[in-house]
C-alpha cells in the first residue's frame, strides 16, 4: 500500500524549459539505485518526467538489463549528462556522443574541477556551454551557487541553470540560501537546484527560495527506502512551490499576536 | 594496434565500426550506443562505412545510471 500523499498540484503551473513543458518540478538522477526495478518504481512514485543518464564504456560496470529500455517503459524524457568530464574538450565530445546515443539535443553539462568536492570548473564550464549552444544543444549547466557565473551562462545561451546546494552526494542541503535566491533574481531562465539535497525539507526550501525545479539523485537512490523517499521529494517540491506562490510572511524579531487584544476581559 | 575502450585489441586496420560493434555483441540498431574514434563522434549513419586506421582509438559507449 503506497503512502497516501495527496498533495495539491497547481494544475496550470507548468515548468517550461526551452519550450518543453513539464507537470513535475522534480528531476531525477538514475545513479545509485541498487536495481533497475527499484529505479523504475522510484521514478513512478516521484512523478518525475525528466531523468538523467550517463555514458560509459560498454562492458564497464554491471550490466543489469537495458537502462534505456527501462526508462522508455517509464515514459520519461532523458537528460544525458557529462558527468566525470574535467575539461571543456571532454565535455564537448561526451555531449556530442550523448546526442548520438539518445537522439536528444538536451545536455546536463558538468565540468568538474576538483576531485574531493566535485565542484564545477567555472572557466571550462562557460567555454563548453558557449560551444555547445553554438552547436545547437539545449544546455543545462551544473554550476556553483554564484549569481554572476549563472548570468554569464545564460548570456551565452544556456536554457536553464543548475546551481548546487552543496557538493554532489553530500546531502548537506543548501549551504547558501542567499545565493540561490540571488540567482533566481539574476536570470530569466529556469533555476534547477542541483546537488546536495539530503532530505525532503531541502527540496522544499529550494522551491521556497524561488527555484523552478529540484534535481535529486543520491537523496532518493541511496535512501534506506528509495521509493518512499521519491514520494517524499515529490510532496516536498509541491509544498515548496505552493508556499513560494502563496508568499510567506516576513520574518520578525519579536512576536506579532494573531489574536486581537481588543475585547480582552479583565479578571482583577 | 587499434585500442578498443582503453585496451589493445586484435581488430585489424580497415575494419568498419559496424564490424567492431558486431564483434562486441552489439546490435547496430541498439538504442543508447555511441562511438568515437580518435576523439571524434562517428555518427550511426556512418558505422557501416567508417574504416579504422592502424592506431585508431575507439570508444564504444552506452547508457549507464548516473546523476
Amino acid at each position: 500500500m503506497p503512502d497516501s500523499l495527496e498533495t495539491p498540484v497547481a494544475e496550470e503551473d507548468l515548468l517550461t524549459i526551452a519550450g518543453r513543458t513539464f507537470r513535475s518540478r522534480l528531476l531525477l538522477g538514475t545513479g545509485g539505485f541498487p536495481s533497475l526495478e527499484l529505479m523504475a518504481e522510484a521514478i513512478a512514485r516521484s512523478g518525475s518526467e525528466l531523468v538523467t543518464v550517463a555514458l560509459r564504456r560498454v562492458g564497464s560496470g554491471e550490466q543489469r538489463g537495458s537502462l534505456v529500455d527501462v526508462l522508455a517503459q517509464a515514459g520519461v524524457e532523458l537528460l544525458p549528462n557529462t558527468a566525470g568530464c574535467h575539461t571543456a574538450r571532454d565535455a564537448l565530445i561526451t555531449a556530442r556522443l550523448a546526442r548520438e546515443a539518445f537522439a536528444t539535443d538536451w545536455i546536463k553539462l558538468e565540468v568538474i574541477g576538483d576531485e574531493d568536492t566535485l565542484l564545477p570548473d567555472a572557466p571550462e564550464l562557460l567555454r563548453a556551454a558557449e560551444e555547445l549552444v553554438d552547436e545547437g544543444f539545449v544546455v543545462l549547466p551544473y554550476t556553483t551557487d554564484d549569481p554572476v557565473l549563472a548570468r554569464r551562462l545564460v548570456d551565452v545561451g544556456c536554457a536553464a541553470v543548475m546551481p548546487l546546494g552543496s557538493p554532489i552526494g553530500s546531502g548537506m542541503g543548501i549551504r547558501n540560501p542567499y545565493n540561490i535566491s540571488l540567482i533566481r533574481e539574476a536570470v530569466a531562465v529556469p533555476v534547477v537546484l542541483d546537488a546536495g539535497i539530503g532530505t525532503a525539507s531541502d527540496a522544499a526550501l529550494a522551491m521556497e527560495l524561488g527555484c523552478d525545479a529540484v534535481m535529486a539523485a543520491s537523496a532518493i537512490s541511496r535512501a534506506q527506502d528509495p521509493v518512499r523517499m521519491a514520494g517524499a521529494m515529490r510532496a516536498a517540491v509541491q509544498a515548496g512551490r505552493l508556499a513560494r506562490l502563496a508568499g510567506r510572511i516576513p520574518r520578525r524579531r519579536y512576536a506579532d499576536a494573531s489574536t486581537p487584544d481588543e475585547g480582552l476581559p479583565a479578571f482583577d | 594496434m587499434i585500442v578498443l575502450n582503453g585496451e589493445g585489441s586484435d581488430v585489424a586496420a580497415g575494419a568498419t565500426v559496424a564490424a567492431v560493434l558486431e564483434r562486441m555483441g552489439l546490435a547496430l540498431d541498439a538504442r543508447g550506443v555511441a562511438v568515437a574514434v580518435d576523439g571524434e563522434v562517428v555518427p550511426r549513419t556512418a558505422w557501416g562505412s567508417f574504416t579504422l586506421g592502424e592506431d585508431a582509438r575507439v570508444e564504444v559507449l552506452t547508457a549507464m545510471q548516473g546523476g
